[in-house]
């Protein structure tokens, strides 16, 4: 009875621990898996958008998640200026491959100093009734408990794997940006403009750490070189779930969370990121494309 | 003599006159009698660490201040040469380098924390200078480096002495069973196994020992697995994130061990005390200085904290609003070395080191001796058990009772209580 407890416990908190990464990582997914720009910032980007979040929170006492939803067209401008800068100067003379990459990593930076400038060293968290808390059930003699700070980060991530899925398969922009992964050439001979379509795509993904700032906020403290952490969480969930597949990111996040809690649980937390990352190469040596991803069709 | 040669004659004697009083009061003017003294460091000032690093970076320019309006070291002005190691310990060893070969500085000490100490220790070995530690555990035990001296007030076994306090504290629950868990870093793994020693001394059984990733994000499942083992006391050794996550995991999953904490680095920083806030209440863990009453051991410490309060404020600066971690500290370590200097007379680094390892120091911390390893000679770390804590407010940790001193029994203002009657 003991050890059935500890397990749905630990399958819980691994499903909702999934949800948090599947929120880092869903903006990456569009970026670097529909577009091929590999944003490594991305995970910084997360957190100036908490550092949002701590300062609404703080100042005007806006509900984290609120603050989140605030931000999100916000970020949403500054994805359409960040892939301005990037077309022009490195993606239409055909140099985004190393110098690309470049482009991001002084991006990272950049932006790690000035979350420095504004809001100096200091770890920060934010407050919120349901911050700290957990809802506790008893079913048959067991306890089971559900923190309310995860559940929120496993809930708005479901919702946006929902509605970026929906997007992309439903609407002409969705499509079209499907497309442009698919053959650029192709869709500007069609009469439509790819590059406005990337910059939108691109947007969306960056509009994504709005309310992922606000979750990693909610579920860890933040200081202005945190985002470094995640970094090989958010590409190896990518690169799981498939290339350019959305719902393949949440399972692939999904994945990754009930292994790090089933091993940390029952086998020590030190041995996670090892399982975690075995099960990331055993899946791409019998799948290179990943759970989802059906390979390169350019 | 004509009027003009005249003119001419004395104009020129007038200018010698010039020139001669300018040569003369440069030559013996303090600025080109000697150049300043450079003390070179490396500083966590971004990263996980910089929440301590910045502080401790300011108590030191009080420092410096302070020895500078006292006419410096030796009679020469003092200047900090620092570099950000980015709490990242691979960045280490070059500052160093380039402190020394570069920037010729005349003395070097360390940045805040075992980590970044121990790159440091082999370029300071090599080139045989006096190498003063802020907050270092047991980064000497393997070198035996007769010229090292750290300020962290551990006693001359710092892994056992930093936890002896603690355990000596939770006496009164009577435990007999112990969980431990350590963050993957080299400090805290020392200290757990400090913590080891010092459980197998009290007889306690241990039923959980692991280390976590520092990258955790979730703890929810590590605080389960402890729980599953039913200890009754836990004890924690983790870095910031680790330390803040822990807090919350086990407020949302609640725990029946009576004791909870023990080597939780972060919590006495100002950003975490507020953003954790009654999150906080049981927690039992060490500190250095809180502001309790029975801290008046520490002479000058509150006017040296007052004063760095006052400089954050007035220049607003971005770091630990009220700096009663690390501030007396880096201070002093500082402190040490310069009456060192100024007692030796001259920079010999041999002599400096012979004459830190024979004299009892008296600082804004107290006394200091220190042992033949360059530790301090007696454990002084205090243990604090967080109660009455109601919000979020950073003003109440600055008021006595939040952080109330459980051990040494001749300063205490509490007793221990169990972790679930503060809740």
């Amino acid at each position: 009875m003991e050890f059935l407890e500890l397990l749905i416990n630990a399958l819980i908190a691994g499903i909702l621990l999934g949800g948090f990464f599947a929120a880092l990582s869903i903006g990456l997914s569009i970026c670097f898996g529909l577009l091929d720009a590999v944003n490594i910032a991305h995970p910084t980007i997360i957190v100036g958008a908490a550092f949002c979040t701590f300062l609404l929170n703080d100042l005007l006492g806006i509900d984290p998640i609120v603050a989140g939803l605030i931000l999100t067209p916000v970020f949403f401008l500054f994805g359409m200026g960040i892939y301005s800068l990037y077309y022009q100067f490195f993606e239409r003379q055909s140099a985004e491959a190393l110098r690309g990459l470049a482009f991001f990593f002084g991006l990272l930076f950049i932006a790690e100093v000035v979350m420095i400038m504004i809001f100096g060293v200091d770890h920060r968290l934010v407050s919120a009734p349901y911050i700290g808390e957990s809802f506790t059930a008893v079913v048959t003699g067991m306890t089971f408990s559900v923190p309310y700070r995860l559940l929120a980060a496993f809930v708005i991530a479901g919702l946006m794997t929902l509605g970026i899925s929906y997007y992309l398969s439903s609407s002409y922009f969705g499509r079209a940006t499907s497309a442009v992964h698919q053959d650029m050439m192709a869709l500007s001979l069609m009469g439509a403009d790819p590059v406005m379509i990337k910059r939108i795509a691109f947007a969306l993904g960056l509009a994504t750490c709005g309310l992922a700032g606000a979750l990693m906020i909610i579920v860890i403290p933040i200081e202005p070189a945190v985002g470094r952490f995640f970094i090989g969480n958010v590409f190896a969930i990518v690169v799981l779930g498939g290339l350019g597949s959305i719902p393949g990111t949440l399972v692939g996040a999904l994945i990754l969370g009930i292994a790090e809690s089933l091993v940390s649980t029952f086998f020590g937390p030190s041995w996670a990121p090892a399982v975690s990352f075995g099960i990331l190469l055993g899946v791409l040596a019998f799948k290179p494309t990943g759970l989802f991803g059906t390979g390169d069709t350019r | 003599m004509s009027r003009i040669l005249k003119f001419r004659v004395s104009t020129m004697l007038l200018g010698v006159l010039f020139a001669a009083a300018f040569m003369l009061t440069t030559a013996f003017s303090p600025s080109a009698q000697a150049k300043p003294i450079k003390v070179g460091f490396s500083m966590a000032l971004t990263g996980a660490l910089a929440g301590g690093g910045k502080q401790a970076l300011e108590a030191m320019k009080i420092w410096r201040d302070d020895i500078n309006s006292k006419g410096g070291m030796i009679g020469r002005q003092v200047e900090l040469v620092y570099y950000d190691d980015q709490t990242n310990p691979k960045n280490v060893p070059g500052i160093y380098a380039k402190l020394l070969d570069v920037d010729k500085v005349d003395f070097i000490v360390s940045g805040y924390g075992t980590n970044l100490i121990a790159p440091a220790m082999p370029v300071a070995i090599d080139r045989d200078v006096v190498f003063m530690g802020l907050f270092g555990m047991n980064n000497n035990k393997k070198w035996k480096y007769d010229k090292y001296f750290q300020i962290l007030p551990a006693g001359p076994d710092p892994a056992v002495g930093f936890s002896y306090n603690w355990f000596e504290a939770l006496k009164t629950f009577k435990p007999k069973t112990i969980a431990l868990l350590s963050a993957d870093a080299e400090f805290a793994r020392n200290l757990k196994e400090g913590a080891v020693k010092n459980a197998k001394a009290m007889g306690l059984k241990i039923v959980y020992n692991e280390n976590y990733p520092p990258k955790t994000a979730d703890f929810t499942p590590i605080v389960r697995a402890v729980n599953a083992k039913k200890p009754d006391v836990f004890y924690i050794a983790s870095y910031p994130n680790g330390s803040a996550g822990l807090v919350r995991a086990l407020a949302e999953v609640g725990t029946e061990a009576k004791a909870v904490g023990g080597g939780m680095v972060g919590l006495q920083f100002s950003g975490l005390m507020a953003g954790l806030g009654p999150n906080l209440n049981g927690i039992l863990n060490y500190d250095f200085y809180v502001p309790e009453p029975t801290m008046a051991l520490y002479p000058g410490a509150t006017e040296l904290i007052a004063k760095y309060q006052n400089k954050v404020k007035t220049e607003g600066l971005k770091t630990d609003a009220l700096g009663y971690y690390l501030v007396p500290w880096a201070y002093a370590y500082l402190d040490v070395l310069g009456q060192a200097v100024n007692a030796v007379g001259k920079i010999d680094h041999e002599a400096i080191a012979k004459y830190i390892h024979a004299t009892e120091f008296t600082s804004v911390v107290g006394k200091i001796k220190f042992t033949e390893l360059g530790e301090w000679s007696e454990t002084r770390t205090i243990v604090v058990q967080y109660q009455n804590i109601k919000n979020n407010d950073l003003q109440q940790f600055a008021r006595p009772g939040t952080r109330k001193i459980m051990y040494p029994l001749d300063i205490k203002t509490g007793t221990p209580q169990t972790y679930n009657s503060l809740r």
